[in-house]
């Protein structure tokens, strides 16, 4: 791109940064030496710092607003970020990101990684996050001329841009099945199942507002679905949990005190240690993790695997934080694929018809009320939705149909 | 376009396939993992079905990485993991290793970057956050340079597994909440204090009216003319500052530097073990932006830590810490001042009021 290769001249305007040098002291990996390396080749990340120093000097950002900006056929993807000090830094005048949907689980072979690197080299600032907050690699800041180009190199290198605005958002995932003992179902590969069966939705923004699915593989929740997820998949089983009564002798004989440290901490107190042995009663265990994260030579969860479906978690805006809830208590493994894109479809069909602009999923369900969505997506209301029956007597009794009692 | 564009041109390719860059002990084992071991801070031996070992050294990262460090992380996954490795939920990069001979020299290799390993169980890993002043429009506050300065500051703490259980920090830069902090034990969360300021010279132009007004949680944009063309009044006592008008309409400008700044949330979790996932609570209401170093985010959050520490019990993250002693003795504890702030009053306040005669002495 523009960047001119005599590194000797750019370094005789590398800008005055006295206060975010402070920040390259201490122990702990410094973003600003970060963009300094970047800066060595990169005339933009240079104008970052000198906009960044001004920031700190002035205590507030110098981005404007987003414009329109992306690349052909696609509505979404390219986040546009323009400086409002473009004069003093012609550089970052224009400063659009790149989302790239990254693989999921974040596993790279140090050549993909390399690929990535020397196109964004070629083509924009040389900084990035790894990764933005909903899991994307982040190619942070280039010109509009360049989105196209870098669109281009990209898909050729295996790689394509991730969602933004009112569209499905990049899907992530927890490491699941790769790595993990815990995995109640293969989250690696539903997410890998939904990013690719909703390239559509995922590129070309047509809801009233975002769309998150988050997959973590049990109930630890890794990639905070719960909090996070328009749709949250958590695994979890369905059977008895798999005791090794032998490893659990051996925790106790290392020291662990294991109705202390275990059963106490039950939240159902489905569990009892008798000094001797380990007795669980199943029915009242709520697959919270606690004695298997502790245990896990010795506990784990059982065979009958599959997932938990949630719905309806965002952040603040608009009305307030949700948390997502039970819709479908427990879905099969091998069902969950399908199951989703069945369920999906019709939530995205009562979304479309009653929601507003910038109306999350949770929050029309707020609106118009659970028994009404659930009503609406065809689905039966079940004890496992809700914490506790309604303690207020406001019931709006529906009209009596004809024939029923 | 400077360049002759690639053919064919392709969209919708959508991700590498999930297993693509898997390696190969990956593959072998994949879904049949049977437990794993603590070796040491940042240092996880898993244990497959095959007996087969796989060693895993977490090093923390500022998220913000250059394609020069990026490098540099790719010629230590070619020396030590095959040319394998992977990034986790926390910004965190993972080396994967079949030979546990790897582990020491990849240590002082990272130690040699500036790379702390650690960032497993019972420690404080890396802190998620937003761009802030780095790319963000919106951002109250930056977020690379506190989470930086947090972390120089806890850093022991991310390389020891000496706290009571998993403490996680979060932090975002306005209450769009692009970092979800709404579930840390400690969240970070920059806030706006004022109402916009709306320039109405420019509104017309570069808004659409309607839109602009029933953006409004709270329905404090009223419609207005201004020079005969149409405009917005904002009804301040209403408006708390959430900037979802900023981002429809970027005539009504937020950012203030005097009035801008951190506020502090405590309590919260996403892991179902023990108790349910929970949203985290206010702490303190408002600190100073107060750049390079931030130093009252620093001691609210350091202040937090050790008390936590210091008196939660074993496997107790501080929200069930929190429940077990109560929140006035949180606040006796911290030293932080309790104020009407803390007292909810938007919707459904009253389910936060103490509505029993359980009160500890």
């Amino acid at each position: 791109m523009a960047d001119a290769p005599d590194e000797k001249k750019r370094a005789n305007h590398q800008p005055q940064t006295k206060l975010l040098d402070e920040l390259e002291k201490g122990p702990w990996p410094s973003f600003v030496s970060e963009i300094k390396a970047a800066a060595k080749t990169s005339d933009s990340a240079r104008d970052l710092l000198g906009q960044l120093e001004l920031s700190y000097e002035d205590k507030k950002s110098h981005w404007k607003h987003g414009g329109l900006v992306g690349v052909l056929g696609y509505g979404g993807g390219v986040i546009g970020r323009y400086s409002d000090v473009g004069e003093q830094f012609p550089n970052v005048a224009h400063f659009h990101t790149l989302r790239v949907n990254h693989p999921a689980g974040w596993f790279y072979s140090s050549e993909a990684l390399r690929t990535i690197c020397d196109i964004w080299e070629r083509r924009g600032s040389g900084v990035t996050n790894m990764h933005g907050s909903t899991g994307d690699i982040i190619l942070l800041g280039t010109t509009t001329d360049q989105l196209e180009p870098t669109f281009q190199e990209l898909t050729h290198a295996g790689f394509d841009l991730g969602g933004s605005g009112s569209a499905v958002r990049t899907p992530s995932s927890c490491v699941g099945m790769a790595r993990c003992e815990w995995a109640c179902y293969d989250s690696m590969k539903l997410c890998y199942d939904l990013t690719m069966h909703y390239q559509d939705e995922l590129h070309r923004p047509a809801f009233p507002y975002k769309f998150k699915f988050k997959c973590s593989a049990c109930p630890n929740d890794c990639v905070a679905s719960i909090a996070r997820a328009d749709m949250s998949i958590i695994g979890t089983w369905k059977d008895e949990m798999q005791v090794d009564h032998a490893e659990v002798a051996n925790y106790a004989a290392a020291g662990l005190d294991i109705q202390k440290d275990v059963c106490s901490h039950c939240p159902t107190k489905c569990m009892d240690w008798d000094g001797k042995k380990l007795s669980i009663d199943n029915r009242d265990c709520v697959r919270c993790m606690h004695c298997i994260n502790v245990m896990p030579k010795a506990l784990r969860p059982g065979k009958e695997k599959g997932a938990v479906i949630l719905l309806g978690a965002k952040a603040p805006i608009l009305q307030g934080a949700l948390l997502s809830s039970v819709l479908i208590p427990f879905v099969p493994a091998d069902e969950l694929f399908e199951t989703i894109k069945e369920l999906v479809s019709r939530i995205w069909d009562f979304w479309d018809e009653y929601g507003t602009n910038r109306e999350r999923i949770g929050e029309l369900i707020q609106r118009v009320g659970l028994p009404a969505f659930l009503e609406g997506i065809g689905l039966d209301p079940a004890p496992e939705m809700v914490s506790a029956p309604r303690d207020n007597p406001y019931i709006y009794f529906q009209a009596e149909k004809e024939g029923e009692q | 376009m400077t360049t002759t564009p690639l053919q064919p041109r392709l969209t919708d390719i959508g991700p590498p396939s999930y297993d693509k860059y898997l390696p190969p002990i990956i593959r072998k084992n994949y879904g049949k993992w049977k437990y794993h071991e603590k070796l040491a801070p940042g240092v996880l031996c898993h244990v497959a079905e095959s007996g087969d070992r796989l060693y895993t050294v977490r090093g923390g990262a500022p998220r913000l990485l250059s394609i020069q460090t990026i490098r540099k992380f790719a010629d230590l996954a070619d020396k030590y993991c095959g040319g394998h490795l992977r990034f986790t939920s926390r910004n965190n990069i993972e080396f994967l290793l079949e030979d546990p001979a790897g582990i020491e020299p990849l240590k002082q290799d990272l130690a040699a970057m500036g790379v702390p390993v650690g960032g497993t169980n019972n420690s404080i890993s890396n802190i998620v956050h937003t761009q802030g002043w780095v790319h963000c429009h919106s951002a109250a506050t930056d977020a690379s340079g506190i989470v930086k300065s947090v972390m120089d500051a806890l850093c022991d703490r991310f390389t020891h597994e000496d706290m009571p259980a998993k403490l996680r920090i979060a932090l975002a830069c306005c209450l769009n909440m692009c970092g979800a902090v709404h579930c840390s034990d400690i969240a970070i969360l920059g806030v706006h204090r004022r109402p916009p300021k709306i320039q109405k010279d420019i509104l017309p132009k570069v808004c659409e009216v309607p839109t602009l007004i029933s953006s409004c949680p709270t329905g404090a944009i009223r419609s207005a003319t201004f020079e005969g063309k149409p405009s917005v009044d904002v009804i301040e006592e209403q408006c708390m500052y959430c900037g979802n008008c900023y981002t429809v309409c970027p005539a009504m400008q937020l950012n203030d530097a005097e009035n801008d700044g951190l506020s502090i949330w405590v309590g919260g979790k996403v892991s179902n073990a023990r108790s349910e996932p929970r949203f985290s609570k206010l702490a303190i209401p408002f600190l100073p932006n107060n750049p390079p170093h931030w130093p009252e985010v620093v001691e609210a959050v350091v202040k937090i830590v050790d008390v936590y520490r210091q008196n939660a019990r074993k496997y107790e993250r501080v929200g069930e810490w929190i429940d077990r002693v109560g929140w006035p003795r949180f606040f006796e504890l911290t030293g932080f001042e309790f104020t009407r702030y803390h007292i909810d009053d938007f919707k459904h306040a009253g389910l936060t009021f103490a509505r029993s005669a359980h009160i500890r002495y």
